[in-house]
């Protein structure tokens, strides 16, 4: 297995750190290398740490208010005069709100346009069901020429982040609010379209996106006390999946679990079962929101509650290895 | 643009009027009665005002247009080849499988077109997007957008208007083609939009009125738009939806629906004694 360099992530006590912080410091990242890279805020700026960009370049920092259609609109205008903007607010409104704008008018005609879309998934914790996305992945990856990123942790999402400036086309980077722990270094290898084996393992393939990599790692790591070899893949980049790497991982382990921090229909799982059943059907179990909104709580206690812990990965990868006994 | 400062602009609307009829009768579906309101509108960018080039439809001084109204196309497509954009031929396969002239604009498909609009309220963001970009570099290109009445009703419209004149885009000039009516009938009576110089006057907008079928009104406007600093200017096109065809005229019904055969002809023969007028 190659050195990807990743962080010592099975510690007591990781390192934890906001993927959103990676985003704010990818984008300053940006502005150093690129003159035409702006930021758009819908007053949201300190929380989604593109105060950072801001301070450093205030004139290509475009505040529209509390508008997403409007800045959707504005950022398609600014790319049709060679500008990459960044609009950036949360995934609900992010992608929800502007979902038409981002449809017709950005992806339709291909505009170089990206999207930081904050607080994913149900780890945002205490604002509870109306500003936790978990529909963003589904109704983004279905629209024609767009890009969707969900990176895992701080150095996921910073090279993410670069990366989206440098690639051609509507890309949509999703990133949390929580702190979480880091799994990877600043040399971990980091390509769009480009899954990676982060743990190798020959029973059972766990893939994963987002937060839900480390709970993956976690969970493989538990399952080989119990005699389970896992692999574990990220993929970071769910449009275009890389159908290479998830069904050759497939093919040596024969059975599936997904985990995603995002509703399992539409979602990641859904990105990959179908990249199964047409290539290489096998049994899949996925984890991730099953067809319900979210609450008010602590993030530990959510990811508790709707079972997004490394243990109910655990348990899915048992429920899948039944399943694959069965075919034999 | 150059080349066509000494042509009869009327003349010239008249033909783009009967190219409507002759497009979406061919394409046997289409939107003729907000392509014949904007008619003039079309006519006094495309010939006069806009600083543009159809010999190199991505030359960095040029002027920029974005049609809101995005099912009016017809009056554009026939506006661009005119100007020389792309041959005259085209325009009767608008709406066919593989044309270059889709039932809604798609710009990497049409030459000439800067965007892809359609789906209604958003267009005038993208133009606001348009002339922040092209302040932040300094440039002198002047941004137009035009939208339709009904269209109104989206409230992004107002978003965008309330953004453009933040940043004081004082290069950006929205255009309303107040023709009254909309798919359901007056838009006094689908949402009431009035008063209308009021609001853009209160989100901070230079507003005028004008004769939206009197060229001459439409460039005494535009000319007065550019020298209008620190602000967005919006004019008000009075219109009539169908203008020019007696039985479209102010007729609701013909918002989506294209003339047959015999009305084709009716409407042809109208134009051609020039009694669009």
């Amino acid at each position: 297995m190659k050195d990807l360099k990743l962080a010592d992530y099975l510690s007591d006590n990781p390192e934890k750190v906001p993927t959103r912080y990676g985003y704010g410091d990818g984008l300053v990242l940006l502005g150093e290398k690129y003159d035409n890279v702006v930021v758009l805020g819908a007053d949201l700026t300190s929380s989604l740490c593109t105060d950072r960009f801001l301070k450093k370049f205030p004139e290509r920092f475009l505040q529209t208010g509390i508008a997403e259609q409007d800045m959707t609109g504005v950022a398609a205008g600014l790319s049709l005069t060679g500008k990459i903007p960044f609009v950036s607010t949360y995934g609900v409104f992010c992608t929800g709100r502007a979902w038409d704008q981002i449809r017709t008018t950005v992806a339709y005609a291909r505009l170089n346009v990206k999207f930081g879309s904050g607080h994913g998934g149900i780890s945002v914790g205490p604002d509870g069901a109306t500003h936790q996305a978990l529909e963003d992945i589904a109704i983004t990856r279905t629209i024609p020429n767009m890009t969707v990123l969900v990176p895992s942790d701080y150095h996921e999402a910073l090279k993410a982040t670069v990366a989206a400036a440098e690639m051609q086309g509507p890309v949509v980077v999703r990133f949390g609010r929580e702190k979480v722990p880091v799994i990877t270094s600043a040399e971990t290898p980091f390509e769009i379209g480009k899954a990676e084996i982060y743990r190798e393992g020959t029973d059972v393939s766990i893939m994963a996106c987002g937060i839900m990599v480390y709970e993956a790692l976690i969970a493989a790591q538990s399952l080989s006390l119990h005699g389970i070899s896992a692999e574990v893949v990220n993929s970071a980049t769910v449009k275009p999946i890389d159908s290479a790497t998830i069904t050759a991982s497939a093919k040596r382990t024969k059975a599936v679990v997904t985990a995603e921090e995002h509703q399992v229909m539409g979602g990641f799982g859904s990105a990959v079962s179908e990249v199964l059943s047409q290539n290489y059907p096998v049994p899949v179990k996925m984890v991730g929101i099953q067809d319900q909104f979210g609450q008010s709580g602590s993030p530990s206690e959510l990811m508790e509650a709707y079972g997004l812990k490394a243990k109910d990965i655990e348990a899915a990868v048992k429920e899948v290895l039944k399943l694959k006994a069965r075919e034999r | 643009m150059p080349g066509n400062s000494d042509r009869d602009l009327d003349s010239v609307a008249n033909v783009i009027r009967q190219d409507i009829i002759k497009m979406i009768a061919s394409a046997g579906s289409g939107h003729p009665g907000g392509s014949l309101s904007i008619t003039e509108i079309v006519t006094a960018l495309y010939f006069k005002v806009m600083h543009h080039d159809p010999a190199n439809p991505q030359m960095e001084e040029r002027d920029r247009f974005i049609l809101s109204k995005g099912h009016a196309c017809p009056a554009v497509y026939a506006a661009l080849a005119e100007c020389g954009y792309f041959p005259k031929e085209e325009l009767l396969t608008l709406r066919k499988m593989g044309s270059i002239l889709q039932g809604h604009p798609d710009m990497h498909k049409t030459p000439g077109f800067e965007a892809s609009t359609g789906s209604l309220g958003q267009g005038l963001s993208i133009a606001t997007g348009i002339a922040l970009g092209l302040k932040m570099d300094t440039k002198k290109n002047k941004v137009y957008c035009l939208m339709g009445d009904g269209e109104l009703d989206e409230g992004q419209i107002w978003e965008a208007a309330m953004t453009a004149a933040h940043y004081k885009l004082d290069n950006l000039c929205g255009i309303i083609d107040r023709n009254g009516l909309q798919i359901d009938g007056c838009t006094h009576d689908v949402k009431n939009i009035e008063p209308l110089t009021e609001k853009w006057k209160a989100f901070g907008w230079n507003v005028m009125e004008v004769d939206g079928h009197n060229i001459c009104d439409i460039l005494t406007a535009l000319g007065r738009f550019s020298h209008t600093h620190y602000r967005p200017t919006v004019i008000i096109a009075h219109t009539v939806k169908g203008k020019g065809v007696s039985y479209m005229d102010n007729e609701a019904g013909w918002h989506g629906k294209a003339p047959d055969n015999e009305q084709t002809e009716e409407a042809l023969q109208e134009l051609t004694r020039g009694c669009c007028k």
